[in-house]
């Protein structure tokens, strides 16, 4: 079997005498889309929080690219390509839609002080491009003429997919996307599903999604995990997971 | 509804008589060695009384008087004409380039004492522009900028003491140093937020003023370090006699001596100072590193997640702030000719983010308008000496209610993509 874009296994996470997570496995291949679901409270952003460095694991291993990242702070493992939204929309508010993207290419540019302060042409061609790529992106996501707008004066969906946008700007390999569909119309998850198998086919960007828009969860992924009380409940195609008992009994409780 | 606040206005009255009564009713004398306490005078026992009746009426008709100055004329605004004519470029560059003409040929014209003057602003605009790129930038809240004011100007005199160091070499080195200690600094610091951060700045300044008060072997201590030479213009002296092996500036240009010459050329290196501060910050303003502190300002934990290293920009942000305030504590030094633990203490640091808020935090315009109000209206009001820190209150009380966002709300340089 060919190394697994990410390796998750026995990763827990525990505050005070809660167990948050316990002891879940995923594995996410190259180009696949992967869900994670489970009710309310079930741990999954907790999931999330531990694999992108914002918590500290209390034990696990978390191999990306074949390379053990978990206990990295939060930006580092943003930079080797494992990049997040949030549940709730965080962009610089105040800055407008293509500053949010500039912003994000940060790593990318040429952020040497003296190159800058003197305008030197290869600093000049780094901002030309980072523009570019914006600008491309933009396109991309339908936001080219708000392109010059704060994005906090931008409608929600707008602001959704800007911050995917945004995402795409550091070149991830795995896109994780926290419930991205919260809030949306229908037409708005129609159009975000779109936009993740574009994300998939035409960019080589795995996806991991936590969501609860099962129609959106059944329709997309090629593997989903269910998650209850932090603990790994079942996991499979969507098929599978659509017809476990098990799952039908943690979302509907006991009959 | 208009009703009498009589609850409220009864509390003031009694706020006012024990303060008043306590501060002012009272006094104590010295008789020999004993001391004996005795009542006010009639004189002011009436002015309390007045001002007791004041703050009672005040409140007891507060209604009447809000509603008084509701019919007030609502101030001015700038017309329309105007504010969309000042949004084009080329009329702000126009706008730049006069002022900073005017700034120019203004020691030519204007008296001995005006240039001074005009010299502290200039060293007030500096470190306000310094300050601002930390708190209004960057939204980290520094309460002991002067700590690096002071780093820079006890570096150069220092140097100057021990070594015999020049003025330019001296601001290179302060400028370093300072960015040095900013960057010392910064490194445990950084990992607090908002109160805490301001805390231990806080405490930071301190440490070095006392320090320079303790450390007497080195820094001669409360005494201070005089006879700091002042900056010279390509070598050559503003003196009426040359030290030895130099030149002065009126032998070199066949001129009659003038002290005014120093006083201007000390005013038009600050000038170029400020400006030189000024086109980096707008630089920065413009560069990657500028949009990161904007965004780190805005939200943190999207920055991490976006692979921003957080406390890398924020250190920049500090070391860059820290080494403007090296650069403008070296020119005070050797304008001064004489520095002491005495000029680097915490109200100095309060009025410069005063002068960073009065302004509107990040906005560079508002800094200097802001720098030029405070250090001025002290001059001007020389008389009320004593009420100054009254005054800053109340101005500062007064721009909360009207313009708390500042006397010039920042405009920033927004990157437009255009298609």
């Amino acid at each position: 079997m060919s190394q697994a874009l990410l390796e998750v296994s026995g990763l827990t996470m525990r505050f005070g005498g809660l167990l948050a997570v316990n002891n879940v496995a995923l594995r996410i291949d190259k180009g696949q889309v992967v869900s994670i679901i489970g009710p309310n409270g079930a741990g999954k952003t907790t999931v999330f929080n531990c694999l992108t460095g914002f918590y500290q694991p209390t034990s696990g291993s978390v191999r990306f690219q074949g390379e053990e990242v978990s206990g990295l702070p939060g930006f580092r493992i943003a930079r080797k390509g494992m990049v997040r939204t949030f549940q709730h929309v965080r962009l610089f508010k105040e800055m407008t839609a293509v500053e949010n993207l500039l912003v994000a290419q940060h790593m990318h540019l040429n952020t040497n002080f003296l190159a800058g302060l003197l305008k030197t042409p290869g600093f000049r061609r780094s901002e030309r491009e980072a523009m570019q790529l914006a600008a491309y992106w933009l396109e991309q996501v339908d936001l080219l003429d708000v392109a010059n707008r704060p994005a906090g004066t931008l409608a929600y969906g707008q602001q959704r997919r800007l911050e995917i946008a945004r995402c795409m700007m550091t070149k991830p390999s795995l896109l994780m996307l926290d419930e991205p569909a919260a809030g949306l119309n229908p037409k708005e998850t129609d159009d975000l599903k779109a936009l993740i198998s574009l994300l998939r086919d035409q960019h080589a960007v795995s996806v991991l999604l936590i969501e609860h828009d099962m129609k959106l969860v059944m329709s997309i992924s090629d593997h989903i995990y269910v998650i209850n009380q932090g603990t790994p409940l079942a996991d499979g195609t969507p098929q599978q997971v659509h017809n476990n008992p098990d799952v039908i009994k943690a979302y509907l409780g006991e009959a | 509804m208009k009703r009498l606040h009589f609850k409220a206005a009864l509390l003031s009255l009694a706020v006012v008589v024990a303060l008043t009564g306590l501060l002012l009713g009272v006094r104590l004398e010295q008789q020999g060695t004993s001391l004996s306490l005795s009542g006010a005078t009639p004189d002011v026992l009436w002015k309390m009384a007045g001002a007791g009746l004041f703050i009672f009426l005040f409140n007891l008709l507060r209604d009447w008087i809000d509603a008084a100055r509701g019919r007030l004329p609502a101030l001015p605004g700038v017309p329309g004409g105007i504010s969309q004519l000042s949004e084009l470029v080329a009329v702000r560059r126009l706008f730049w380039c006069f002022v900073i003409a005017a700034a120019i040929v203004f020691p030519f014209f204007a008296n001995r004492g005006a240039i001074d003057l005009a010299t502290l602003v200039l060293i007030y605009v500096m470190l306000g522009l310094g300050l601002n790129i930390v708190v209004g930038l960057a939204g980290l809240l520094d309460l002991g900028y002067v700590g690096f004011y002071a780093v820079g100007a006890y570096s150069y005199a220092l140097l100057a003491m021990y070594f015999q160091v020049g003025f330019w070499t001296g601001l290179v080195a302060a400028g370093a140093l300072a960015a040095l200690f900013g960057f010392l600094l910064g490194f445990p610091v950084l990992r607090l937020r908002g109160d805490y951060l301001a805390i231990v700045t806080l405490g930071f300044g301190e440490i070095i003023r006392i320090l320079l008060n303790n450390m007497t072997w080195l820094t001669n201590g409360p005494n201070g370090i005089g006879g700091i030479d002042k900056p010279t213009l390509f070598g050559l002296e503003f003196n009426r006699r040359a030290a030895e092996g130099a030149q002065t500036f009126h032998e070199f240009f066949g001129i009659a001596f003038n002290t005014n010459h120093r006083v201007m050329f000390l005013y038009l290196l600050a000038l170029a100072l400020v400006l030189a501060t000024l086109f980096v910050i707008n630089r920065l303003l413009r560069m990657p590193l500028g949009r990161a502190w904007e965004a780190m300002r805005e939200d943190e934990i999207a920055c991490r997640a976006l692979g921003l290293n957080p406390t890398h920009i924020k250190l920049t942000a500090f070391t860059i702030g820290a080494t403007f305030a090296g650069f403008a504590g070296c020119f005070f030094a050797a304008r001064q000719g004489f520095i002491s633990p005495e000029s680097f203490t915490f109200i100095e640091s309060a009025i410069i983010l005063a002068i960073v808020v009065l302004g509107g935090m990040g906005s560079q315009l508002g800094v200097i308008l802001a720098a030029i109000v405070m250090t001025v209206l002290p001059e001007l009001a020389r008389e009320f000496n004593e009420y100054r820190m009254l005054l800053f209150g109340l101005l500062m009380v007064v721009m909360m209610i009207w313009r708390p966002q500042g006397l010039l709300p920042m405009k920033r340089p927004h990157l437009e993509l255009r298609t």
